[in-house]
């Protein structure tokens, strides 16, 4: 990994009043690279990740994307920023009022200002992507959660990002469907996106992650590649958590 | 038998009354344009308002729509109307009518909007501004749609309420349907007018009133 760094999360703090949920989180993302990161609930890997595009407002701390830090600027920039953050959520959030093209090109539009041409051509490619491209009519309440989470991908995807956050992306899936959104991540990470993924997933994250960060308590305990983390983690939390949720 | 017909379904007196009562209800249209397109729009503002997370924001439309729903209308048209020449401020009977019930409505379709708004999931928001929505982007092309949706029922109902409401406005002499069945009423010294009026706004409310159940079906189905 000795490319570039494409995502720096620099001494990231959040509070919540007197409660504070992450510690001081540096992370450093390479372009290409696929961090996985796992931990117990509470450990503040979700609001980690909704802290990267600012969803969550960090209490300090810097996001730099690509040698851009979110942190700074105006409002205006923050919206342009986080057109180069993709993000998934684990309730998918399609717009259930639009079709699913125009999910797609909803934000190409308005946004990136692409026409309606270009718009929908880059919608297509991507639902084709993430095999969605015959249901581009169809509206997100027809879908199964599996289909929904693979437009979602796809919204994000067409607007170009340099980095994709996934957050639980099939955590509220039916075990069936998992497999065909994490193939979709599979692609993704072959084609070369950067990607931090917050999951449950561990075989997926053997097989694909990098690197594994192990958070707990609001601070990174140990990261390491999959096999260092799986195979033989140092820490003493690291090895409860694994063997809690290995059963 | 006759006389109650003669007093109160006088065809004759129906129809020489009928190009004042068209008067009336040109007027009574005018205001309900007003009042509802104006109010639809306050109203928003409003809720936006009430849901910000600056303080003194929510703080004012909160005291806004407490204050506007607790202060009868008429009280409100009156005082306005009446009171404000005292201040120094001359206003037309119009104008007086126009602010008196947007001050009232645009509170009521506040609450609603607000109900609107507080039932579009916030993964919605979310999910949009991620895109690189604005905030202004995301309220127009995703939450506001789904809002309005969900509160079409009570949006149509409140807008049955201003209609009703305009014949308020005979109070303070402006020429809308019911004080112009008023002054037939008064020259003919018959009822008929009054009950043409009835019909006019019956004709003008009970398809909304219809709608209102359908969509409320709809939503429930």
């Amino acid at each position: 990994m000795a490319n570039r760094p494409m995502l720096e999360i620099v001494s990231l703090e959040k509070r919540f009043g007197t409660n504070t949920i992450l510690k001081k989180i540096d992370l450093k993302v390479a372009e290409g690279e696929l961090v996985f990161v796992i931990g117990p609930s509470g450990s503040g890997k979700s609001t980690m990740l909704r802290c990267c595009n600012r969803l969550e407002e960090p209490t300090s701390g810097d996001i730099i994307v690509d040698g851009r830090n979110i942190m700074a600027g105006t409002r205006r920039d923050l919206d342009s920023m986080r057109l180069q953050i993709g993000m998934v959520f684990q309730g998918f959030h399609l717009y259930p009022h639009m079709t699913v093209l125009r999910n797609v090109t909803l934000a190409q539009r308005k946004a990136l200002k692409r026409t309606k041409a270009e718009a929908d051509a880059r919608a297509i490619d991507m639902l084709e992507q993430v095999g969605m491209a015959h249901k581009a009519d169809a509206y997100p309440g027809e879908l199964s959660g599996g289909q929904q989470q693979r437009v979602a991908i796809a919204r994000s995807l067409a607007l170009d990002p340099k980095v994709m956050l996934f957050d639980e992306p099939t955590s509220a899936l039916d075990p069936e469907l998992v497999g065909s959104v994490l193939k979709v991540m599979k692609d993704l990470k072959s084609k070369g996106m950067t990607m931090v993924v917050v999951s449950h997933e561990m075989g997926f994250a053997r097989e694909t992650a990098d690197r594994v960060v192990f958070m707990d308590g609001g601070v990174v305990v140990e990261q390491g590649t999959p096999e260092e983390i799986f195979g033989a983690p140092k820490a003493e939390r690291t090895r409860a958590f694994l063997s809690r949720v290995s059963g | 038998m006759d006389i109650f017909i003669d007093q109160f379904f006088n065809i004759e007196i129906m129809r020489k009354s009928l190009p004042l009562l068209f008067k009336g209800l040109w007027m009574t249209l005018q205001l309900c344009s007003a009042v509802i397109l104006l109010g639809l729009i306050g109203g928003l503002f409003v809720a936006l308002g009430n849901m910000s997370e600056r303080r003194w924001l929510r703080w004012i439309s909160i005291a806004y729509t407490d204050l506007f729903r607790a202060l009868p209308p008429l009280v409100l048209l009156i005082f306005i109307y009446a009171g404000l020449p005292f201040a120094g401020i001359n206003i037309s009977p119009f104008a007086a009518v126009v602010i008196a019930f947007l001050l009232n409505n645009s509170s009521y379709y506040a609450e609603v909007y607000r109900a609107g708004l507080i039932s579009v999931a916030k993964g919605q928001w979310e999910a949009a501004q991620s895109t690189g929505l604005s905030p202004a982007q995301t309220l127009i092309h995703v939450v506001l749609p789904q809002a309005v949706r969900n509160i079409l029922p009570d949006l149509l109902s409140n807008t049955v309420e201003v209609v009703k409401l305009t014949s308020l406005a005979s109070v303070i002499s402006l020429s809308e349907l019911l004080y112009n069945a008023g002054m037939a009423r008064s020259v003919t010294y018959n009822a008929s007018p009054l009950v043409l009026a009835a019909l006019f706004y019956l004709v003008l409310l009970w398809p909304l009133v219809r709608l209102v159940s359908h969509f409320q079906r709809r939503l429930a189905a």
